[in-house]
């Protein structure tokens, strides 16, 4: 039965290997697309479209960072602390200290980069491993998030700060723009660029990056730094759309930020994976959520309907993998 | 003048001393045995060609200029590559990528953006690197890990060869070949030593060192015990003097 699957799914990822996306999820993605219109009437439309990416947007943002960490055989589990950390240091920029709009930018996308240099730090530098350094930050940016908030959402933010969230420039609202951009720009630097030659190559062989003269030290840094820009600029993204800084924003976003990088083919173990296929992941997890929503199916079903997904797309990712050596 | 001059050279790890004063010579166009039991010091004397350990004591002369101090970085600018026994292959990326890692052509993108990998021309030269090398893969766009033993070796001499190196350290090239494999890997080598480049063979496979080298060096305990030409020697006198038992 898996030869069956195996070699259609073959000539179809030969065909997207340019774009650097797996076929199954692809696939996936297709398929509730198709089941969703016909039990839905509303679901396939442009406002539920756009309602789908603006839910989206904000774990898309921070599965960026968690598939060029996954990638070098790495993981950040601060991406969802850092993401209220983030929200809490911008709102305070305006609200706290009555500073203009370009600061609250400035500090939210300057906790992040921060938070994740220090992690970086920690993981090249003192050779902490990954998982536990960024669990640890994963406590330290909460806590300080909720010590800088007294434990309150900060609200009341300036407009230019709300357009980012609330405006609809040309119908569309702000954060699937900044969703979108980033995204592209993340895909050429992943897929195009020697930093992201040298990820894959760390996530895949840690030695033959070293041997063939890649400075690891340097790109780990690197890699967990734009990491925590990206809460950074997830955390933004949050506060604009909430009106608030918010010390528990992004909880357990990390989870389900991996879990799409996972799901749009990125191997956990390093070395494989794609920006549009991390955006293929967190749409496929968007249109379960909304799907179910449509449908009127309680909350908690979701829940396991994202975890089914997420081993289902393991699973064929491994029929795939299993005619290889690998 | 030798490509390769090694003099006295001397290594201790904290009490241990590794190296005793080692000296050899390598010429170019030649490929040169290195034979020794396990901690005889093959690797660590080889690490200070390379430039990865720092000699304490003595001189490594290449192509007639002192390199004893230089870094491993710039004596492989100068053509000093070592092939690794555990090949340094990163097996999820294609056949390719993998002869240009950490060493990535780029280009402007659209004429504008820096930084561009140019996968055009790493396909392009990476092709003709595997054609010239008449290596037998079934595509360079296949992940190495795809491979069989014997073409990721091909793969990584491939690499080495990319950036004309002059002297190329091979450690235990054969070790896990199939016998068909091990062939076309020591022919490799033979077409290489008549490039003119110097070949330093590590290996505990006496019949791939006989076929393809013509000069045997058998390090024991930190100095080296025999330098043999291998018309005048046998396998069974080599045998004696790696494991010491040579009168």
């Amino acid at each position: 039965m898996t030869a069956v699957i195996r070699a259609p799914l073959g000539a179809l990822n030969r065909a997207l290997g340019r774009a650097h996306v797996r076929a199954e999820s692809l696939l996936v993605l297709v398929a509730l697309v198709v089941v969703l219109s016909i039990l839905s009437p509303v679901f396939l439309s442009l406002s539920n479209f756009f309602n789908i990416l603006l839910a989206t947007a904000t774990v898309g943002i921070l599965a960026i960072g968690a598939t060029f960490v996954i990638c070098a055989a790495g993981i950040d589990l601060s991406l969802g602390s850092v993401l209220g950390l983030s929200s809490v240091t911008g709102a305070a920029m305006s609200a706290y200290l009555g500073l203009p709009w370009p600061f609250v930018i400035l500090g939210a996308l300057a906790a992040g980069a921060a938070a994740g240099f220090v992690n970086g730090l920690t993981v090249a530098v003192a050779r902490v491993p990954a998982f536990i350094v960024t669990l640890g930050m994963m406590g330290i940016a909460r806590g300080l998030a909720l010590i800088i908030s007294g434990g309150q959402g900060i609200y009341g933010m300036p407009p230019e700060i709300l357009f980012l969230g609330q405006a609809r420039p040309f119908g569309v609202p702000t954060p699937i723009f900044i969703l979108i951009g980033t995204a592209l720009i993340a895909h050429w630097v992943l897929a195009h660029t020697r930093f992201g030659h040298h990820t894959l190559a760390l996530g895949d062989n840690e030695a033959a990056a070293r041997a063939t003269g890649i400075d690891v030290r340097r790109l780990r840094l690197m890699l967990y730094t734009l990491s925590g820009l990206m809460a950074g600029l997830a955390g933004l993204v949050f506060t604009a759309r909430v009106n608030t800084g918010d010390p528990t924003a992004g909880l357990t976003y990390e989870l389900l930020a991996i879990t799409a990088a996972i799901i749009g083919g990125t191997n956990l173990f390093g070395g494989r994976g794609s920006i549009l296929g991390t955006m293929v992941g967190a749409l496929i997890m968007g249109v379960v959520q909304n799907g179910l929503n449509l449908l009127a199916v309680q909350a908690y079903w979701q829940q396991m309907a994202i975890g089914t997904v997420l081993v289902a797309a393991v699973w064929l990712d491994q029929i795939r993998q299993r005619g290889r050596v690998l | 003048m030798s490509l390769l001059e090694l003099e006295g050279v001397e290594k201790a790890f904290g009490p241990v001393q590794v190296l005793r004063g080692i000296t050899l010579k390598v010429e170019a166009g030649e490929v040169v045995g290195l034979l020794g039991d396990n901690g005889a010091g093959k690797s660590t004397l080889m690490k200070t060609v390379t430039g990865v350990y720092a000699a304490d004591r003595g001189v490594v002369r290449f192509a007639g200029e002192d390199v004893t101090l230089l870094p491993p970085g710039e004596r492989r600018r100068r053509g000093i590559e070592m092939i690794y026994q555990d090949l340094a292959l990163a097996p999820q990326q294609d056949v390719a990528n993998n002869i240009f890692l950490g060493r990535e052509p780029t280009r402007r993108l659209w004429g504008l953006l820096p930084g561009h990998v140019d996968k055009a021309r790493i396909d392009r030269e990476a092709q003709a690197m595997v054609d010239r090398l008449g290596v037998r893969v079934p595509s360079i766009h296949i992940p190495v890990g795809m491979l069989s033993g014997g073409q990721q070796q091909t793969i990584a001499i491939a690499r080495a060869l990319t950036f004309a190196p002059r002297l190329v350290i091979m450690d235990e090239p054969t070790a896990a070949l199939a016998v068909r494999e091990v062939n076309s890997v020591l022919a490799l080598i033979e077409r290489m030593a008549a490039d003119g480049i110097g070949v330093i063979l590590i290996s505990h496979r006496l019949n791939d060192v006989f076929q393809a080298c013509s000069r045997m060096v058998v390090l024991q305990r930190g100095t080296v015990a025999a330098d043999l030409r291998r018309e005048e020697t046998s396998m069974a006198e080599v045998v004696s003097y790696i494991v010491g038992a040579h009168a």
